[in-house]
């Protein structure tokens, strides 16, 4: 056990030559909502996807609870862009849900009843019952999202890992999506999220990580989130170096 | 001819169920590439046992298979080309050494290319073996085992294989390890295909892999329906091809690929979201407008 749920020490990861994210140390506190922002290319999805050892780092080492094992990463449920998996998959909305069980079953074991309740308690969560045996290609962006959700709560994970679940969505899904972080956070579980809208991020995080390839800022939001800092992560470092 | 068409109907059933997931992996090109790389693997194999009935041939297919798969990612991975580019490089290097290698040094042995590409299932049932004091075409007992190896890694790994399928991100994430389901289903894609185009040829065993599965795939929304429905459908051109084939004196490798094409175009035209209907929708909704 350690006090923080995501932690990285030294964190570089570059693509061939050029350095994405450079030297990043971050804590994400237990129980927090924490959000990452930055201008594109700042690295956070590159951060999240290093985190969840998807990419390898150049050097450093992150941290899942205290632990580099690759195991840990079972406590956390991964929420990806929507854009990355194949949505005309012969699959329903509940099979998509139901595989948020699936790490928690060896080899040779399917999903069983409590399994399915899981997941049918996750879809009505969501608020996606009635769409339970709907073709994924039929949903709409909103409901994506609210099915990856759902299988990010099967899951029954202790930390939420979310790359941009916001973008593109609907204000009904948004509301539903942030009320239900809040809820959970209340019964002790931590989410690291991608934000992208800036005006929105005092009222759904409680923490936020300031980021563009370097940490520009890192702790909670009314310490951190100053004018200063968000000018400092989203001008000063633009393409014209000789400003900085 | 009842021989002939159980050789065609197990080799239809071992490919097709392979090719499901193939299909959903977006692989069906590397399993064109697969098929005629494993020649190299299979005349390497021979020069060194110097018998055409050796284990060592489907050995050799095997690991030739897989380096194919394994330079496709690596040529891909360098990023700086995609990997349709990737597989044209790879497949027809390694299928010309083969040729190369056959027409040099193989040119009185009986490794024809013509019967490599295009398979002569009629002459299946004269290859014969002795199981249980029964005697049976090789071919047939051969592809059996390999169906029921098949049938073994899809049900083990139903799940692992749906997931990675689906979304492999999320399967990494939670442990579910994409390129040892993904390497192991290459070694039976491999494995499959060297049994099976000794009997049918290489083109009709590419036929098995993507034309069952894409013909599914149109009509299906849920992943078991969508195996049971390729099964059905490897089936059913298999036996339909190969009447058509035996009766009207043409190849029955030939005539069970067009058969398959003939399926899926009826597929894709007439199944109730399939293309007339839609096109018609269209019309219709522009007529209003």
């Amino acid at each position: 056990m350690s006090e923080y749920a995501v932690s990285t020490k030294n964190l570089s990861v570059a693509y061939s030559d050029k350095p994405v994210i450079w030297k990043l140390n971050i804590n994400v506190e237990k129980g927090s909502r924490t959000a990452i922002v930055g201008p594109n290319g700042a690295g956070k999805s590159t951060l999240i996807k290093a985190v969840m050892k998807l990419i390898k780092p150049v050097s450093g080492k992150s941290f899942i609870d205290g632990s580099t094992h690759k195991s840990a990463l079972k406590q956390v449920a991964y929420v990806p862009q929507k854009g990355e998996v194949n949505w005309d998959f012969p699959a329903t909305v509940f099979d998509v849900v139901l595989m948020g069980r699936y790490v928690h079953k060896g080899l040779f074991k399917r999903p069983d009843k409590k399994d399915k309740d899981i997941a049918s308690a996750a879809l009505e969560t969501m608020k996606m019952t009635k769409y339970k045996n709907r073709q994924i290609s039929e949903l709409s962006g909103g409901q994506r999202q609210r099915v990856f959700l759902a299988r990010a709560i099967a899951h029954d994970a202790s930390i939420y890992i979310m790359d941009e679940p916001l973008q593109g969505i609907d204000i009904t899904t948004e509301k539903l999506i942030i009320s239900t972080m809040k809820k959970l956070q209340a019964e002790g579980k931590t989410f690291l999220v991608v934000h992208h809208n800036l005006n929105t991020v005092p009222d759904y995080f409680n923490r936020v990580i300031i980021l563009n390839k370097e940490i520009i800022a890192s702790g909670p939001v009314e310490e951190v989130w100053t004018k200063e800092n968000i000018n400092a992560a989203y001008y000063e470092k633009s393409d014209e170096p000789w400003t900085s | 001819m009842i021989e002939v068409f159980a050789v065609l109907l197990v080799t239809a059933l071992a490919s097709s169920l392979l090719g499901v997931f193939l299909v959903l992996k977006g692989q069906a090109m590397t399993t064109d590439a697969i098929s005629h790389t494993i020649l190299l693997g299979i005349v390497i194999a021979f020069f060194i046992t110097n018998d055409l009935r050796s284990p060592l041939l489907i050995i050799g297919a095997a690991v030739i298979g897989l380096i194919t798969v394994y330079l496709i990612e690596l040529v891909t991975a360098s990023g700086l080309m995609k990997q349709d580019a990737a597989i044209g490089i790879v497949f027809t290097a390694l299928f010309a050494a083969a040729v190369i290698l056959v027409s040099r040094y193989a040119d009185n042995v009986h490794l024809d290319i013509d019967i490599v590409l295009m398979g002569q299932v009629l002459f299946a049932p004269l290859n014969r073996i002795e199981l249980l004091g029964i005697s049976l075409p090789y071919a047939l007992v051969q592809l059996t085992i390999v169906f029921i190896i098949n049938i073994l890694f899809v049900l083990i790994f139903y799940k692992e294989l749906k997931v990675t399928s689906f979304d492999p991100v999320y399967a990494a994430a939670a442990g579910i390890s994409t390129t040892f389901i993904y390497y192991i289903l290459m070694t039976l894609v491999s494995v499959t295909a060297v049994t099976a185009f000794d009997a049918v040829g290489s083109i009709l065993v590419i036929s098995f892999f993507v034309t069952p599965a894409i013909t599914a795939y149109l009509v299906t929304k849920r992943l078991s329906h969508m195996i049971w429905l390729t099964l059905i459908t490897a089936a059913f051109n298999s036996l339909l091809g190969c009447s058509f084939g035996y009766f009207t004196d043409i190849s029955i490798s030939g005539s069970v690929a067009s058969v398959s094409l003939v399926t899926f175009l009826a597929v894709f035209f007439f199944n109730k979201n399939g293309w007339i209907r839609k096109t018609l929708k269209t019309r219709r909704m522009l007529r209003k407008i």
